[in-house]
Formats: C-alpha cells, structure tokens, sequence
C-alpha cells in the first residue's frame, strides 16, 4: 500500500505540507494530520459520483458527452470569436496552469482576472497605498509573543493556523508555546476563535476604521477624547494600544471581515499604517487570512509576467489594469465580455446576480473537476485532475512561501491535469498541432 | 549554426585584445579557431565584445515580485506591447520577467545573476528565472543571517558550516554565497539593526566580524567559483565609509581557493559616505578606491545611481524602514524565518537634491579611481541605484568628462563640493568598458566560459554599431549612449537573437547552480540538524524545501570539488 508523507494539502491558504496519505487501489484510505476539510477534500477525490468525469458540450440546449478534443475545439471556437473573453477562477489550482491562462488571455486580448477580486483585492488595493510589513509563518512562530485575528476566525477558516503557526506552537523564543503568547480577537461577534482569546474584543459591525484610527492615535501619543470608539470603551483601546506597542513581536492576522466590510480597502490601509506606525515602537507586522490555497499563486504570477497582481485587461496587446473596470464583475455587469472561461471556480454561486446573469447570456468554458453551478449553465465542459492530488504543480502559501503540490495517486480515466488542459487550448487557439507532452489515459 | 563575426573592433580584456580587427568564428555555441561554410556578417567598423555579464541585479523572485504588485504605477512608464515573438512586457524600475530578458539581451547581455535569493523563498526565485528569456541565470543565495551558519560558526564548527553552504546551495539550486547586513536581518527580527562589526547579533552571541570571516573560510574551503558576495553593514548611512574600510580590511591574509578575489564587496557607492549628518553628506570615495586599489583579494561593483523614480529593494530589512521613514513613502517588508529579511521601498534620485547628487558623483568617482577595471564592475544594483538599462548612460559618463561635466551643471551643487568628481579628467575606452561590463563580472563568479572571446568560450557575442575609428567617445557621448542601448547583433550559444535592437529569436538560457560535495560523515551529521531544526523551527517540512530541478531551464549543476575534511 503506497503512503506518502510530506503531503500539501491543496485546500486553503494555510497550505498545510506535512499530511501522510495511504493509498490502496487508486483510493486514498487513510489521511494523517489534515483538519476535517483537508481530509474530506483527499477523500473526496475517490468519490467519482460527485466527479466530473467526461467532457461535454451543449448542443440544442443540452450538455452531451463528446471526446476531449471535441470539446477543446469548441471551446477554442468560443474563446477566438470572442472580441473580449473574461478568464476567470484560477484560485484553486496550481501556478503552471494559472502561467498558461495568462499567456492564453494575452493571445487572445482578453481580460484575467481570479477570485482575489472578491476576496482579499480590497487587500491589494491597500497594499497599492501603503506597501505590505509582513513576514513568513514560521517567523511568527519563533517569535511572536501577541498574535491578534481582525474579523477572521480561523477555528472554521483554517483549522490549522493556530496550531501550525500562531498561538499554540512552540517556538525557537517561545519554548513554552501557548503560554509564551497572548492572543486577542477583534470581531463583531464572539467567534470560536474569540472564545479561546485570552482577550474578546467586540467592535461595533461597520466601524473597524475607527477604531484602528483610535488605536492609531494612541500609538502615536495623541489622546483620545470620546469615551468609547466604535463600541469599545476608551480605556479598553488604550490598554490594547499599550499591549501592542510593549509586546517584542507582534502580528496581526486579518480576514475578510476586515476587507468586505464597510470601507473596504480604506480599512486595509489604516491597518498597515498602524502596524507601520507600531514599528516606530517595537516589531510588529501582518499577514491576511488568504482563503483559496492558491489565490496567492495567481498574483504572484501575474505579477512577475503581467506586473499587476489580478483583473488584467490584454485588450491593448499589453496588460492594462484598472480595479473597478477591469475587475470580473464589473466586466460582467457592463456587459463588456462577450465570452467566459472559468476555471476552478464557481461564480454563478458567488457572484451577484447581474453578473452570473451576463454570464448566463454569453457562451461559457468551465474547467472544473466536479459539477458546479457554474458547469451547469456552460456550453462546454471539460473536467479537470485535482491539483495537489492527482497533479503536480506549485501553490504559494498565504505569506507568499512556494511549494511543490504532490500527485499521489491518478486521475480518473481520460481526465487531464489543469496545466495539460490549458496547453491544448492555447495550442488549439493558435492553430498549433497540440503538444502532447502527457497523453490522455 | 554556424556564424563568422567578420573584421570587427574585437575588445576582450582576458585575452588581452583591444580593439585589433578579427574574425570570431562560432560553431555550435561555442567560439572556435576555424569554421567552415559558416554564415557571415560584417562587422566592419563596429565593435565586437563578449556577452555582458550582469553580477548582481534585483530581477526575480519574492521582494522583485512585491515591489511590481506595490507600485502598479511603475508599469504604464515602460510598455513592450505582445509581437508576434514575444511576449506583452512592462515595468520601468520592476520589468516583468520577459521585459528582462528582452532588455538585457538589446543592451547585448547574455548572463544575469540575481541578487539576493532567500533559500525558503528559492523556488519562486526560480519560477520567475524560469520565466526570464534570452540569459543564463543564477542566484546568489543568502547565507549571512542563516541560523545554522550563525550557530555553526559561533561554535566554531567551519566544518559543519560548510557542508551546511553546499547543501544550501544545492537544496536552493543557488550559485553563490551572498551575505547581506550580516547579523542585521536577524536583529531586525526584533525590529532592531546591527550598526558595527562588533555589535553582538541578539541571541545568537556572534559578530558581524565573526560571520563574515567565518563565510570567507566557508566559502574557500568549499572552493566555491564565485568569492563571498558581500553587502556590508550600516547601507546608506551617513560616516559608513569606516565601517566599509574595516569590512575590507576582514579580507586580510586570506588566500582564494581559485583565481579570482577573497570578498566581493557589492554595490559600495551606498558604502561610501562620509560627513556626520545628512547636511554634511559627503564622499568618500577616494578613501575607498585607496584602499581597493591596495589590495589584491577584494574587487568591488559600483552601484550606480541615474537620476530618477525607482524602487529601492534588498534584504537588508532594517535599511528599507529607515529609508521609508526617511521618504514617508510606501513600505513593504518580509522577514524570512530563519533566513533573512526584505524590504521594499520607492525612491526618487533627484537632480535637485544634494544627497542624491553626491550619491551619482560617488559611483563616478570609484569606477574612475580604482585603477583596474576588472577590480570595480559596473552595477547599478538594479533597480537600487537605477534601472539596469541605464548602463549605456553610465558607459557613456565613463567615457566622456565632458559629458560628466554637463551632468554636474545640472544637478545640486554638492556634486561639485562635496566629491572629487570635477577633478577627474581620466576617461574609460572601450577595452576598459568590456572590462567592468563582462570579463570583470566572469572573472569574479569563476565562469571560465564567459566574459570572453577565445576559443572554447561560449558564442555569447555582442556588436555594437560603433567605429572606434571614427568616434571619439569624449566627444560624441550622445552617439555612444545610444548605440549601447541597442546592438546590432546579440548571439546567445551561437544564434542571432537581436539584430538591430530588435528581438528576432526567443530563446531559454541556462540556470546555473552549485553542486558541492563534501564528506559523507559530515554530511550525516548535518542532516540530524537539518532534521531536527525543520521539525521544530521551521514552518515547512524539510522534504518539502529543496527546489526540484523542474523549475529550471536547462538546468547546469556546476560541480565544485571541495577541501572539507
């Protein structure tokens, strides 16, 4: 029975890489050390039912079953007779396939763009402003001392964030672990993260910019005259404000109930100005809680072929990037794409209605390697090997450190990799005779 | 392919050839004596060198990609619209990775090494070498705030040091040793800085002093191609010029284990100043050439500053803060666990300003008095000093003091006052210029195949349209900046991939890396560190950290036979 360890988990950003796999007959048995998600994802690849399995196109108004290479040229007619096709997704599988989706828009002059744009782009756009003080997981490990979560709950994100990498480690100046290191919550609710914090800090919902303003001024010597700022009492931010000026390393963990509140990327910039302004005082840095195991991945790569880190327009024949015009919804809701590619992701379930409902007008490529809303309402289908299980490839972890994705056993018959998908489309585009570098099984 | 460069102006200083018309014959990539039924191109009245060689330059990996992603304002200033060969590229201080490639191939670069490579961070290094077309490639990899060399050292364990440096190398698929701010980026760890070479790293109880003389013996011990590379401490200060003097003076005694320097001091403009606060600032330049000049084991690279809008970016954490709060501009930082720490910051060199006015006269100054080229290789630590593709400018100030001249008139008067630029009538020529752009830089990483045109070397060529017959550089500088920018032929392993500053092939070089091997006994003993420092301190797997050689083009392991044990 062959076992493989120093498995990654292609899950969530976390990108936990020390998961043991036992694999008997092409199905995964036993999984070691994932959380419970991680683990229902390793089993899940042996569930075929809830696979997509054969390639499909729909024809008379339903999807049927074709080759692989039916559905590839249909799928290359759709995306060249577009005049602007939106790729979309890319967040859930690995930077090779993402390298080729980049070289694919550019050739055919269209828009890229991944789930960053509806995650942690407020993040970006912050990042933009002010620059990013952050630092690698293990350096939090080693040392810090306060450990803050801003409007994330990693309990339910990232199951394993705080036992790899935050509070209950231990580290090389943290010996002791969880009794070396505080941690405090801020969130609009006691989350299950909150109720082990050594200190809950409720703030009022929509009024984070106020209150790391406050803190903000405290840390930088000025007095704070209300009595209590978005819901929490004066007294309470100043001895917050205190504990982190004194700690020795700081960090702050923030999510999306930091980004897609209310002020958005304004909440973002504060906070990196207060985690700037903290240094002045001691070290303090910050990591956002990236969701998709691989969203990093996609700006990453983008950025060193495209110099921008998501919603890229290669109409011009060069990368031009504008968030708010060139972003997937907003692309979708002018009405501007006149054909889509969505690849390892679902947006008719997550984007707002008048975009999933452009999508629905115009011709649709899914990649995906399961059904999906999204697949549902496509005009071709081709199903894909689940990265990190059944290909190899490279993930970037939420604080930017690479890895190598492990296959540890094969894809379903005749499916292919995302990055081998990819290729033959972008051949199949050119007009090349594909390069069949894997043969299908 | 094979190719007769005919009846050029061939300048290749390690050959001793300066300027005589030849012919260089090219036969399957490599430069021979003779070729038969070759392909001819005239390069009468033009000037034949070898492929430049770029020795240290912020081109790939974590803090190059942050600096992109930081300023999206960068990108629209340079623009490389898709052809039918290449790839849409943009970026002015940060190129996209094609745009790096195309740029340095126009300016008839063949090899570029990347600066500083954190070894955790190493295969996003190389995902984006990979992606960088027309050049060689290698890392120099970052050894100087390792806790392992730290801890090895204090011991005085060299040995074990040692064979750490090569599996290092070899696990991060890395070129040479770099160090940077030695025990700085550990200290910054804590938000804090070493500020000389016998302030004690926190909690590691060791010295600057004692890791770079430690590396020194690491690095000659293992017999490595390359010497130390070295970012001393106290970057950009004020009065560090005596820190620098003193670094230098570490090299002492030492004998390389090959021919070539004991140290590389990297990027010594931003070590060269003096005065005591910023409205003294000076150069001290003289001081530094002085004692370059007097020593035969340690060779610098200059740093160049060009005036104008950049992004500044290196490990040396502690440097970035202090320069950010200096310009209130936008900050990036990435501390590396157990490694090092990055940062990122923009800067604007401006005409106007006194600093940056004696910072541009300072690299001037050391490239013009250290009397042997191959001694000062020319650099602007891109993008810190300036974007890469300024090199022809800054060829061209070397060539002409009347150029130099026109510049001081334009820039704060400080120039004048504070350096000795104004004094210095010495002009470079062209065997001068192939020295600090290539031979120097192939000499210092032990590359016995570049930097040169005889026979055996590889067939990386460039011709630049330029009749040293007829030009008079000190005069006609404008001609000669503007026909450095493009050659007329550049030759990557004996094919034409740029032929009058246009790309006309597209081709992936090599990624050169380090393969050492040292004593199995010693090696076993690493390994149970390796094993348990991973397991407790670091936040990956020990498995899952060497870089697997599918990241790298045309992967070439150069294998170094070492003294260890």
């Amino acid at each position: 029975m062959p076992r493989y360890t120093d498995v990654i988990c292609s899950f969530c950003g976390t990108l936990c890489d020390d998961i043991e796999v036992s694999v008997e007959d092409n199905r995964i048995v036993d999984v070691k050390h994932a959380c419970r998600i991680g683990t229902a994802k390793f089993l899940s690849s042996n569930d075929l039912e809830h696979r997509l399995l054969k390639p499909m196109v729909r024809k008379n108004g339903k999807l049927v079953e074709v080759s692989l290479e039916e559905a590839i040229e249909r799928a290359a007619e759709i995306l060249k007779n577009a005049v602007k096709p939106l790729l979309y997704g890319w967040s859930s599988t690995c930077c090779e396939a993402q390298s080729v989706g980049i070289e694919l828009a550019e050739e055919l002059g269209g828009v890229i763009d991944a789930t960053v744009t509806v995650c942690h782009g407020p993040s970006v756009l912050a990042v933009h402003d002010a620059g990013y003080p952050g630092c690698t997981l293990g350096e939090v490990k080693n040392r810090a001392d306060l450990i803050i979560y801003w409007g994330s709950n990693p309990m339910h994100g990232h199951p394993r964030h705080l036992s790899r990498y935050s509070i209950f480690p231990r580290g090389y100046f943290r010996e002791r672990g969880q009794s070396d290191r505080e941690l405090i919550v801020i969130d609009v609710r006691k989350t299950d993260t909150a109720k082990i914090a050594n200190k809950f800090v409720r703030v009022n919902y929509g009024e984070d910019y106020e209150l790391i303003s406050a803190l903000r001024k405290v840390v930088n010597g000025g007095e704070l005259r209300e009595e209590s700022v978005a819901g929490v009492p004066k007294e309470e931010i100043i001895a917050l404000a205190e504990k982190m000026m004194n700690c020795q390393f700081g960090v702050l963990f923030f999510g999306m109930g930091l980004t897609q509140s209310y002020g958005r990327h304004r909440n973002i910039d504060n906070a990196i100005c207060l985690v700037r302004d903290l240094n002045v005082h001691t070290k303090f840095v910050m990591q956002p809680m990236r969701g998709h195991y691989n969203v990093v991945g996609f700006s990453e790569v983008l950025g060193w072929q495209a110099g921008f880190p998501y919603a890229v327009d290669f109409g011009r024949g060069f990368a031009w990037y504008n968030p708010g015009e060139t972003t997937a919804n907003d692309v979708l809701q002018r009405g501007e794409c006149d054909a889509a590619l969505v690849i390892a992701s679902d947006p008719v379930s997550h984007f707002p209605r008048k975009s999933v409902e452009h999508l629905a007008k115009i011709p649709l490529v899914a990649i995906d390697i399961h059904p999906t809303p999204t697949t549902q309402i496509a005009d071709v289908v081709i199903p894909s090997a689940i990265a990190g299980i059944e290909a190899e490839g490279t993930a970037y972890r939420m604080d930017s450190v690479p890895l190598r994705l492990r296959k540890v056993k094969e894809p379903p018959e005749g499916v292919l990799s995302d990055e081998e998908i990819m290729r033959r489309l972008l051949a199949k585009v050119r007009g090349e005779a594909p390069k069949l570098e894997v043969e299908a099984r | 392919m094979r190719l007769i460069l005919r009846n050029g102006f061939v300048y290749d200083p390690l050959n001793g050839i300066n300027g005589e018309k030849m012919d260089i014959c090219i036969e399957n990539g490599k430069i021979v004596e003779d070729v038969k039924d070759a392909k001819v191109i005239d390069c009468s009245g033009k000037v034949v060198m070898p492929g430049g060689v770029e020795i240290h330059s912020h081109i790939a990996g974590g803090k190059v990609n942050t600096g992109r992603i930081m300023r999206p304002e960068d990108h629209l200033k340079n623009v490389m619209p898709k052809t039918r060969l290449t790839r849409a590229a943009n970026g002015y201080s940060t190129p996209s990775t094609f745009l790096t490639g195309y740029l340095y191939a126009k300016l008839g670069y063949t090899t570029a090494f990347t600066a500083a490579m954190p070894p955790l961070m190493a295969r996003h290094t190389h995902e984006e070498l990979h992606d960088i077309p027309m050049l060689d490639k290698g890392a120099l990899t970052l050894m100087g705030n390792n806790w392992f060399v730290m801890r090895y050292l204090k011991r005085g364990d060299v040995e074990l040091a040692a064979a750490f440096a090569a599996w290092l190398l070899r696990a991060a698929k890395g070129y040479a040793i770099k160090v940077v701010n030695p025990g700085g980026g550990e200290a910054w760890g804590w938000g804090r800085d070493v500020r000389n070479l016998d302030d004690p790293v926190p909690h590691f109880d060791i010295t600057p002093r004692e890791i770079i003389t430690g590396l020194t013996r690491v690095n000659e011990m293992l017999s490595l191609p390359h010497s130390i590379h070295l970012h001393a401490n106290n970057l950009g200060r004020v009065g560090n010029y005596l820190t620098t003097l003193e670094t230098m003076e570490l090299a002492n005694g030492t004998k390389p284990a090959r021919e070539r320097q004991v140290v590389q001091l990297t990027h010594v403009q931003f070590h060269s100043y003096g005065g005591d606060s910023w409205r003294t600032f000076a150069s001290e330049a003289e001081s530094i050439a002085k004692a370059v000049n007097s020593k035969d084991n340690v060779i610098v690279d200059v740093g160049q500053v060009v005036f104008g809008d950049t992004t500044t970016m290196t490990a040396d954490g502690p440097m970035e803060y202090y320069l950010s709060s200096l310009t209130g501009l936008k900050w990036s930082n990435r501390n590396i666990e157990l490694e090092t720490s990055p940062g990122v910051t923009p800067f604007i060199y401006s005409k106007r300003s006194p600093v940056a006015a004696v910072q541009w006269a300072i690299g001037l100054e050391l490239a013009l008095h250290i009397k042997d080229p191959l001694k000062v290789l020319l650099t602007t630590d891109h993008p810190n000093g300036a974007p890469f593709f300024r090199y022809p400018t800054i060829i061209a100030w070397l060539m002409s003091s009347r150029y130099r001249e026109e510049t001081m008139k334009e820039v704060h008067g400080a120039a004048q006052r504070n350096t000795t630029l104004a004094t210095i009538d010495r002009e470079y020529d062209f065997y001068e210029i192939a020295a600090v752009t290539r031979a120097g830089q192939a000499k210092s990483l032990g590359l016995a195949e570049k930097g040169h045109l005889g026979a055996g070397a590889d067939a990386d060529v460039a011709v630049y349209d330029i009749n040293p017959e007829e030009v008079d550089p000190s005069r006609d500088y404008k001609l000669v900046e503007e026909r450095f920018s493009a050659t007329s032929y550049t030759i990557k392993d004996g094919e034409i991939v740029v032929k009058d500053g246009e790309i006309v092939k597209v081709v992936n070089g090599r990624t050169l890396y380090v393969d050492a091997k040292v004593d199995s006994e010693l090696e076993r003993e690493l390994e149970r560190d390796l094993d348990y420092y991973f397991k407790r301190f670091y936040s990956v797997n020990l498995a899952n950290y060497p870089v697997q050689e599918v990241y790298l083009t045309r992967p070439t392991p150069i294998e170094v036979k070492t003294n260890v044990r």
